[in-house]
């Protein structure tokens, strides 16, 4: 992890390229963050990829439910020859659900961000092929968001076999 | 420990191997006659019925699918090695393919997306055929009682659930003996019949594919009887 000095430096950065790319910074518990205008998100990336940030590592979504922006989508990047970890951060809002794809830059970025789309419906702009990637293609909503309902069914057991579903003879 | 031997015979009868050798020799020479005729027939036949005695094959040869769903599959390879050996009953031989399977073992949780290809697995399966729902998931969804997932139950008759997460292979083994024990005891001839569920296929006979053809499922189409 970069330090907190070593944050803000980076911070400062991608600031002095772009004054409304970094929204802000967060160092907590030795993990490092960078909020993100997710307009600018390709931009922050590709900075901090030339600056080591070469790796990936994960990419996934989050529901700040009942916070707004309410979706955020989390970068984890690694440099592998420092072993060096920062996350980037951005929010969007369930209203305007989009933000610009990553697999240009990271061609990995392809499976993890079909997921962020299946659960969260954050729709990557750019992506060459935004479909879902583990519900079937015609499922309605999307389960990881805090509002989706969780669902099940009711467990068949001897007292209730008679009017359940599981009734056969 | 004194081991004491018995002969297999009734009481007075050569026990001695040698003896029943001797015996079988007159019987085919025609030398026998009387009452030692009766009892070299009655020590040796046995009469059933043909139903039973299919129901005995079928029993002690099923070919289970090939087919593992999750963490159960695990469980259910384990009956396979040594330690259990399903191949004492005759179930060893895992099938690749549903036309040759007569058991198809639910190993694990169905989501969503699954089930309409295990359901057509099932359907591709030739009759007289079985299920065994095994694990927590795929009777009653388990710990993953959410939205992904969907009982077995619902989309295709299961004959033994095997409870458990995972069944431990004793368990299962004690599924497959449950099973065994159906088969042998009657043998009605589809799942339809054995749930009384006729009147309910999805596709009736003559009504694709001209008269008399069952089955025929027009390209893309998913649903199956």
């Amino acid at each position: 992890m970069p330090d907190a000095t070593g944050l803000e430096l980076t911070a400062h950065e991608l600031r002095d390229a772009n004054a409304e790319a970094v929204l802000g910074t967060t160092f907590y518990r030795g993990r490092a963050e960078l909020q993100v205008a997710p307009a600018h998100v390709v931009e922050v990336l590709t900075t901090l990829r030339g600056k080591g940030y070469r790796t990936l590592a994960s990419l996934h979504g989050v529901d700040y439910y009942p916070d707004e922006p309410r979706l955020g989508v989390l970068y984890e990047l690694l440099d592998m020859k420092q072993v060096d970890r920062i996350s980037v951060k951005a929010r969007v809002s369930t209203e305007d659900p989009h933000i610009p794809t990553a697999t240009g830059l990271f061609p990995g970025a392809e499976f993890p961000e079909r997921e962020v789309f299946d659960m969260f419906g954050v729709v990557f702009d750019g992506h060459p092929d935004m479909r879902r990637i583990l519900m079937p293609e015609d499922f309605p909503g999307f389960p990881q968001r805090r509002d989706f309902p969780i669902g099940g069914e009711p467990v068949l057991f001897t007292y209730n076999e008679e009017n359940s579903y599981g009734k056969w003879q | 420990m004194e081991v004491k031997r018995e002969g297999l015979g009734p009481p007075g009868a050569p026990s001695d191997f040698r003896a029943r050798q001797l015996l079988a020799r007159d019987m085919l020479r025609g030398d026998l006659e009387g009452e030692a005729l009766n009892l070299y027939v009655e020590e040796r036949v046995m009469t059933t019925t043909l139903e039973k005695a299919v129901a005995w094959s079928q029993g002690n040869s099923i070919y289970p699918m090939t087919f593992g769903l999750a963490c159960c599959a695990i469980e259910m390879m384990t009956i396979v090695g040594a330690r259990m050996d399903i191949a004492r009953f005759g179930w060893e031989a895992f099938r690749a393919s549903p036309r040759q399977a007569d058991l198809l073992i639910l190993s694990g949780r169905v989501s969503v997306k699954m089930a309409p290809v295990i359901r057509r697995i099932y359907d591709q399966m030739l009759e007289p055929k079985w299920a065994i729902s095994m694990g927590a998931c795929c009777s009653s969804m388990g710990v993953f009682n959410n939205y992904a997932l969907v009982p077995a139950d619902k989309f295709m008759p299961i004959d033994v659930h095997v409870p458990g997460c995972p069944p431990r292979p004793e368990a299962l083994m004690h599924g497959i003996l449950r099973l065994r024990d159906k088969i042998h005891g009657h043998r009605p001839d589809g799942w339809r019949e054995r749930y009384d569920a006729v009147g309910t296929e999805e596709v009736l006979a003559g009504e694709q594919g001209g008269a008399g053809a069952i089955n025929v499922l027009a390209p893309g189409d998913t649903a199956g009887a």
